[in-house]
């Protein structure tokens, strides 16, 4: 039986600097993370001071889903990109091939 | 008990008959191991997107999430975040490599460079223990939710939920799974948006509306004075003080009569600082059974009623409102900020429970707990992390947004989804959309759980159906929907976990491990064999952990999954010295210490019967000791089996 991949897709060019790039944005989402955690465990009466009507607690937690979001935009934006300068435009959906 | 309608089967109904269909559509479709495993290997990146949420967005966030907010607050919407940000790693770290690597499942992924026994074994053992540790809390909530939508027994729930999913994944598997889960992952997030609109617009008010014909229970409070034994006499002298019990120090239960009638008073101060005897809702556990209207017989009692004569136990309510530094009854019509900023001034009495023992009866009585909404929307309440926390309660609270950070990219049927697209650029494209959608969702688990907790649904004896209730007391119609929507939630969950355990007994296990040189399709049979199997055990176990909180195993899944199969997907992938030996120890390293650890935690030993202190390791959540753990062992034996260039040069040759 043949065990390669799904799809014949081997050739990308781009797909060192993708890596790079998404360690990078993994690190800096992970600190933020971690900076979530260590508030709420060292310090957790600052996750209850005032921000604007709301507190930190919301405005941090709230932040980490947006942030995210963000960063997943910026993110394919860039590997796109990349996979369209060094690929050439490749098609996202394979035929049918049934 | 509650009431079924008519409109809520009928909508039931055809939601599952519509869900049948489809799989019988693609059915026809699907010949090929390819198409069964994988889905063809060909459906579009946003459609995949959504079917990730529908994945994703199982009964622990949709039915656990929202009824650990509406009880707790701010500490369930931890939850939300942690489950979320998981979605960093699958996206930066994972998404791409696993496309590339595999074919059908996360164990080819992993064995793409080594093609080792070692690994085809482990990593299919691996996937199963996270399936069946996911599969669990699923059909738990199935059960749960089919109790107050038709008004079976949750067995038939189960063993509902276990049938439907059964045919779905022999019949055509990862392709009409899939659809399902578009249908479904779109359908939660366009009705959770309806909830939490509708509650937005209702606004907060001291009197809740529970329903369109319902009104919210006014919660007395009376004056006493206390006599010469301290005991709380009620001024009112329609009532007489039978008993007093008191559970903890300076916590006092009083019994009172009127009429002849016995009822359960909690002993608080009112606002003004005087002393009253707030009421409470409590529920009886007879030590003999009595006889309810329609004659069967009962051991529980509802505020004294037999529990299949009496309304559920719904409450919740603000108690002070401030809107704008102003005290009013009502605001309407409210934004999101000024929804929470209210919240945040105001008072909202929420029910705690106790058990106490009267006579030979157990009673546990829901008193009311007046709580300053400043604290319920900042963590702390249920995770013990600021005034006398230990430093076990911080690392359990550390240890548990570990495991769902990473415990997210270690899932299986997650994982699997990666091989339905065509292209690594198409999963992330859909990784991006599921990131969308699932944050969209987790954002409204906020509004939808406060909104259960102000507006007087929260049923007092199962959280897990907060959600759902808030959307019944709009009205009938969109909670049979919410329902029905709930229930695919868990029997789209469900079928893509038995379609990746299936996987991996049919293609990692007999097609690799044994060698038994299946066919194509013989590969589908065994496939829909294992399907079946696996289907048959989830029933027994669903059906075996009745009562217990849907969340709470769910975060121990992530644990395991996080331990198990994280470190060797990652270093795999990023560590060139990443030997076959080192996977497979990581893996069993992974599985051994997170599920061990689970089995000697305080919460088991509660559950064994045995006392909290008496069990050996004081954590609850073991995925701070586990995940490094089975990276350091990954690495420690990989170093001990590296071979040297020239000997590998010797053995190729």
């Amino acid at each position: 039986m043949d065990h390669g991949p799904a799809s014949d897709w081997s050739k990308d060019k781009a797909s060192n600097f993708k890596t790079r790039i998404g360690i990078w944005m993994f690190m800096l989402y992970a600190i933020i993370y971690l900076g979530f955690i260590l508030i709420n465990t060292i310090n957790p009466s600052l996750m209850a001071s005032d921000i604007g009507g709301l507190n930190l607690a919301i405005i941090y937690g709230f932040g980490l889903i947006i942030f995210a979001l963000m960063l997943a935009f910026v993110y394919n934006a860039i590997c796109s990109a990349a996979e369209e300068e060094l690929n050439g435009t490749i098609p996202d959906l394979g035929e049918e091939k049934e | 008990m509650y009431e079924t309608s008519l409109g809520a089967i009928g909508v039931f109904v055809a939601f599952v008959l519509f869900v049948l269909w489809i799989s019988y559509y693609f059915a026809r479709r699907t010949k090929s191991s390819k198409g069964y495993f994988a889905a063809g290997g060909n459906i579009h990146w946003s459609i995949n997107g959504i079917a990730f949420a529908g994945d994703y967005l199982s009964a622990a966030s949709f039915l656990g999430i929202c009824g650990m907010i509406a009880t707790v607050g701010y500490d369930g919407f931890l939850y939300s975040i942690g489950y979320l940000a998981g979605w960093i790693v699958a996206l930066f770290v994972i998404a791409e490599p696993m496309k590339r690597l595999g074919k059908f499942t996360f164990t080819d992924a992993l064995d793409a460079k080594f093609n080792s026994r070692g690994i085809q074994l482990t990593a299919a053992i691996s996937t199963l223990v996270v399936s069946i540790f996911y599969l669990i809390p699923q059909m738990v909530g199935a059960g749960t939710l089919v109790t107050p939508l038709l008004g079976l027994p949750h067995h038939v729930g189960v063993i509902l939920v276990g049938t439907i999913v059964i045919i779905i994944v022999a019949t055509a598997g990862m392709a009409s799974t899939t659809y399902v889960q578009f249908l479904k992952g779109g359908l939660l997030i366009i009705f959770s948006i309806s909830i939490v609109l509708i509650t937005l617009y209702n606004g907060l008010a001291t009197s809740p509306k529970t329903g369109h014909d319902e009104v919210y229970h006014e919660f007395k409070a009376l004056p006493v004075t206390f006599n010469g034994e301290h005991k709380p006499i009620p001024t009112d002298v329609a009532y007489a003080l039978s008993g007093t019990v008191e559970p903890t120090k300076g916590m006092v239960f009083a019994k009172l009569s009127r009429d002849g009638k016995d009822s359960w008073w909690y002993l608080a101060k009112d606002e003004a600082g005087a002393d009253v005897l707030t009421e409470a809702y409590w529920v009886t556990q007879l030590a003999a059974p009595i006889r309810d209207s329609k004659g069967a017989m009962v051991s529980v009692l509802y505020n004294g009623i037999p529990k299949t004569d009496s309304k559920p136990l719904q409450a919740g309510h603000i108690q002070k409102l401030m809107f704008h530094g102003q005290r009013i009854a009502e605001a309407r019509n409210l934004s999101i900020v000024e929804f929470l900023g209210t919240i945040k001034e105001s008072t909202i009495t929420r029910f705690s429970s106790k058990t106490i023992d009267d006579g030979k009866d157990k009673v546990t009585v829901y008193y009311q707990n007046p709580t300053p909404g400043k604290e319920l929307l900042a963590p702390g309440v249920k995770f013990k992390v600021s005034k006398g926390a230990t430093f076990m309660d911080k690392m359990n609270f550390a240890s548990l947004m570990m495991a769902l950070f990473f415990g997210t990219a270690a899932l299986p049927h997650i994982l699997i989804r990666y091989y339905t697209v065509p292209t690594p650029a198409a999963a992330r494209k859909s990784t991006i959309v599921a990131i969308a959608a699932i944050g969209l969702f987790y954002v409204l688990t906020l509004f939808m759980g406060l909104g259960a907790m102000v507006n007087g649904v929260v049923d007092l004896t199962d959280d897990n159906m907060s959600a759902p209730l808030l959307a019944r007391s709009f009205g009938v119609t969109l909670f049979a929907i919410i329902s029905a929507i709930a229930f695919a939630t868990v029997l789209g969950t469900v079928s893509g976990l038995i379609v990746a355990s299936s996987g991996a007994v049919a293609h990692d296990l007999m097609d690799r491990f044994f060698n038994m040189k299946l066919t194509d399709k013989g590969k589908v049979f065994a496939g829909k064999i294992s399907a079946i199997v696996v289907g048959i055990l989830a029933m027994i176990l669903g059906i075996i952990y009745k009562g217990m909180n849907v969340s709470y195993l769910v975060g121990w899944a992530f644990a395991v999954a996080a331990s198990a199969n994280l470190p060797a997907i990652v270093m795999l992938l990023f560590w060139k010295g990443t030997t076959k030996r080192g996977i497979a120890a990581s893996i069993i390293t992974g599985i051994v210490a997170s599920v061990g650890m689970i089995l000697l935690s305080p919460d088991m030993f509660e559950r064994y019967g045995l006392v909290r202190s008496s069990a050996p390791i004081g954590l609850n959540n073991p995925g701070i000791i586990s995940i490094p753990l089975s990276f350091v062992v990954l690495v420690v034996v990989s170093l001990m089996t590296k071979q040297t260039p020239a000997l590998a040069a010797k053995k190729t040759s």
